[in-house]
């Protein structure tokens, strides 16, 4: 045996040894390390993170948002209103097709649409995404039409938050009419199990469903008749690995080619890896502080009087100036982030650009403080999750010793996720420390459900648990979300963002840069909304 | 012999009706499921739908009521994450970590005991310092971090084994196991061998414990004076008598290994019900932890009984009778 065919030989057994393990690389299969599990493969069941990335892959909304969260079209080509802004029509793509072959029509949107409200125990139901619309319409295959009661600019991005589920999978043949109050001649609706299964999971979307199998994966194939670009992979196995340090190994160890959530210790060694590349981008979530506008005594504060510092706006500037954001983005997140005034990053909707950042100022701080009856300043305390956000306790431990500088003695008072909402909510803080991610509407996502005044009927408020409530800026809020003209809604939005930053009515940190981290020679684009679609990750 | 099993069987339903009364309080206390279900973008109006839909507007006396009238009925509930009877979900779990425990207690033992007595009988040589000092390190670190040095060891440097997963299963009569592919088997080994250490240092230290005992009683020297071979000697009568407390602890680790695996299955990323059971903690799915932990203690007083008649097959002198337990 001469050395070359040695050589030869040994190379074959390495590969042979390899391919047991790893994927060969030419059968252009994708392995991906999620944080978390979708709870399902319906995409209609649990309107949370995981399960809307998943979604993504196999399913498609009428309109969709690009990685940096601006509507382009999807399932719908184009779309206008009409004068009154109470009618949207939405002309359908044509020649589009479901992973069963069948052709995707009007009839499936409505369908979705009657779904969406009766998806048999839902966690956290897609409801609100279809609520404003008073009536969906079905003129002929390709056109949908859909009228609200009061003039909403919020529709696209609504109805760009839930998949198109093909109304033959789930059974129903023959026409469909959408009603409010449940649809006529469907009396019933498969629930998620057989979603799970595979038997409805049919969509539009560029990736077909293969499994399921929870704990474990969701595999999908390429759609090779996607009407779009054809995608990549031939194959995605999505896996959950929620411990961080397990998803770092498993990427070293080549057992999956993407994960989400890299940990921000380990970041740094990831970049120097030659055999990772790490991508970045920023997200649309706001790190905040939000304040206890009502409780008199409230729950976290000390050596007061009795009284609720919180309430005065010279006490709320004086931390706001007490707190350097430059500095925690610089040392606590690694540079993973952007310091914030306004809830959402300027690339979105609604930020007003005249708004700059705040430079820190611990002696004024201490100056308004004094001005406010505090000279001595006063106790507090900082409620905060533990295992929510990026180094969230890390950040509510440097909040607290930069107010503690300017004469607040704070306390951290650190809680795993599910204490903390569940306290949050009983209104147990003085001041809190959450984010929120804004969806496509930009501005007017978290003005509505942040900063609002707690409205039930009207569906605001529904995260402000600092109960903060000033009826001017209410009264611009529901006249933006009533203004379908995009300039005059923006507008709005921004008239908003100066009177909650004037008011300090809460107090962003910063936005969230999220980072993924891909085998050396991928790459993907990072979206804004913090969901990892595997579907752009691609060779550099 | 009867009674004694139906008054074990009436011990293990008290303790599961205790467990399952403070687990519900208990989590009931913690928080509220709903808001970490709950899509934050929702509205007060509909994060007031979903409350009332899951039942939980309910005072919690009225749930638990709920919850007894469910298990009169032997409905342990449905998970209010995954849709599916909690009991269910469960077993469908079960396989994985049933796999995971019994490899892992298999290499305890079939290393463990022999390095034991290995170590019991020769305690001066110099191989049985290294096998007792092994066992130190081997039960003073932390299990997690074994696994991640396991990882980094086998799958990051050597790259000879898969970092975590479970890997191709081959269906034995309707369950998914992985020991019969390569590629499963492959998955399985780290995760089996971070279960065993412990295991086995602890095997270790049991065997060369009872071996040094009983290798210096008489009836082992009349064994060797009567000329049986040293094998038969060390295999028979040394082995027989010191396998009780080995039989006991083993007992209690694998009711351990199996209920509480979820190091090993966190780190590895293993779909076992460890696993399942601190996702459902994490999201306060109060049905799937209720039950888990009424099988757990199930599970244990039947260990325990096996244990016990285990016993009396290894020591005659140990009888199971309705007044001995």
């Amino acid at each position: 045996m001469t050395k070359t065919t040695l050589t030869a030989t040994a190379l074959s057994f390495g590969v042979l040894a390899l391919g047991t393990v790893a994927q060969p690389a030419f059968a252009q299969v994708l392995t991906a390390g999620f944080a978390s599990e979708p709870s399902s493969v319906d995409p209609l069941y649990h309107n949370l993170g995981p399960n809307n990335a998943t979604r993504k892959h196999m399913f498609e909304a009428l309109v969709g948002e690009d990685a940096s969260l601006a509507i382009v079209p999807k399932l719908a080509e184009s779309w206008e209103t009409s004068d009154d802004g109470l009618t949207w029509t939405f002309n359908l793509r044509e020649g589009v097709k479901f992973h069963d072959g069948g052709d995707f029509t009007a009839r499936d949107f409505l369908y979705t649409a009657c779904r969406i409200p009766n998806v048999p125990n839902s966690p956290s139901s897609m409801s609100g995404f279809i609520k404003s619309a008073e009536t969906i319409t079905a003129p002929d295959d390709m056109t949908i039409e859909v009228t609200t009661a009061v003039p909403y600019p919020l529709l696209l991005t609504d109805f760009a938050s839930f998949g198109v589920v093909s109304a033959s999978a789930n059974g129903h043949n023959g026409p469909v009419e959408y009603s409010k109050d449940g649809c006529p001649g469907i009396d019933s609706y498969l629930d998620s199990n057989a979603y799970n299964d595979g038997t409805a999971t049919i969509g539009t979307g560029p990736y077909k469903f293969v499994s399921f199998t929870p704990g474990e994966s969701v595999v999908v194939a390429r759609n090779d008749d996607y009407w779009g670009d054809a995608p990549y992979w031939e194959q995605i196995t999505i896996r959950p690995i929620t411990n961080a340090g397990a998803r770092v190994a498993a990427l070293l160890a080549g057992d999956v080619d993407v994960i989400e959530k890299p940990p921000v210790q380990d970041l740094e060694r990831l970049r120097n890896d030659p055999k990772v590349n790490v991508v970045q981008g920023p997200s649309s979530r706001v790190i905040y502080l939000h304040f206890d506008h009502v409780g008199e005594p409230s729950p976290g504060i000390e050596g007061a009087d009795g009284k609720n510092p919180m309430k005065d706006l010279r006490v709320r500037k004086a931390i706001s100036l007490a707190i350097n954001r430059p500095l925690i983005v610089d040392r606590i997140m690694g540079g993973l982030a952007v310091p914030a005034r306004q809830l959402v990053p300027d690339f979105m909707r609604g930020t007003d650009p005249d708004i700059a950042l705040e430079e820190p100022d611990l002696e004024e701080a201490k100056r308004l403080l004094a001005d406010a009856g505090y000279p001595d300043g006063f106790k507090l305390v900082i409620g905060t999750p533990n295992d929510r956000y990026i180094n969230d306790s890390k950040i509510a431990q440097a909040v607290a010793q930069m107010l503690t500088r300017a004469g607040i003695q704070t306390e951290v008072d650190a809680m795993t996720a599910s204490v903390f909402f569940s306290r949050r909510n009983n209104y147990e803080f003085s001041l809190y420390l959450a984010g929120w991610g804004a969806s496509g509407a930009g501005m007017a996502s978290p003005l509505r459900a942040l900063v609002a005044s707690q409205d039930k009927d009207k569906g605001l408020g529904g995260t402000n648990r600092g109960r903060y409530s000033n009826p001017d800026l209410d009264a611009i809020i529901e006249e933006a979300l009533s203004t379908v003209e995009p300039a005059k809604h923006d507008a709005l939005l921004r008239q908003a963002s100066r009177i909650v930053v004037d008011d300090v009515a809460i107090l962003p940190l910063h936005f969230e840069v999220t980072p993924w981290a891909l085998r050396a020679g991928l790459t993907m684009d990072p979206r804004a909304d913090q969901h990892t679609v595997l579907t752009t990750v691609r060779p550099e | 012999m009867l009674a004694y099993l139906i008054r074990r069987l009436g011990q293990a339903f008290l303790v599961m009706a205790v467990m399952a009364t403070i687990v519900f309080f208990g989590l009931f206390a913690v928080g509220n499921p709903i808001d970490l279900l709950i899509n934050p973008e929702a509205d007060l109006a509909e994060q007031e739908e979903t409350i009332r839909r899951l039942g939980l507007d309910k005072p919690v006396h009225v749930q638990f009521g709920f919850f007894l009238a469910g298990l009169a009925q032997g409905d342990l509930g449905t998970s209010f994450v995954h849709n599916r009877p909690a009991l269910e979900l469960i077993l469908s779990r079960l396989p994985a970590t049933l796999e995971l425990a019994f490899l892992g207690i298999l290499i305890a033992v079939v290393l463990g005991i022999p390095l034991g007595m290995i170590a019991g009988l020769k305690p001066e040589a110099p191989y049985s310092k290294v096998i007792m000092a092994g066992s130190v390190v081997g039960f003073s670190t932390p299990n997690f971090w074994q696994g991640l040095m396991l990882i980094m060891l086998f799958a990051v440097f050597l790259g000879w084994l898969p970092a975590g997963g479970r890997g191709d299963t081959v269906d034995v009569l309707g369950i998914p196991v992985s020991f019969l592919t390569w590629d499963g088997l492959s998955h399985l080994i780290l995760p089996a061998l971070n279960v065993a250490i412990y295991k086995m240092s602890l095997v270790i230290r049991l065997t060369r414990a009872g071996t040094a005992e009983v290798a210096l009683q008489d009836y082992v020297k009349y064994a060797r004076a009567r000329g049986l071979s040293p094998f038969r000697v060390v295999g028979v009568h040394v082995l027989k008598n010191i396998l009780i407390p080995v039989v006991t602890v083993l007992g209690l680790e694998t009711g351990n290994v199996i209920a509480f695996a979820v190091v090993t299955e966190t780190v590895f990323s293993w779909p076992g019900i460890g696993k399942l059971l601190i996702d459902s903690i994490g999201l306060l799915d109060r049905p799937v932890v209720v039950a888990y932990l009424m099988l757990t203690v199930f599970l244990f007083v039947m260990i325990n009984l096996v244990v016990d008649i285990g016993y009396s097959l290894l020591d005659p002198r140990v009888r199971v009778k309705g007044g001995r337990s």
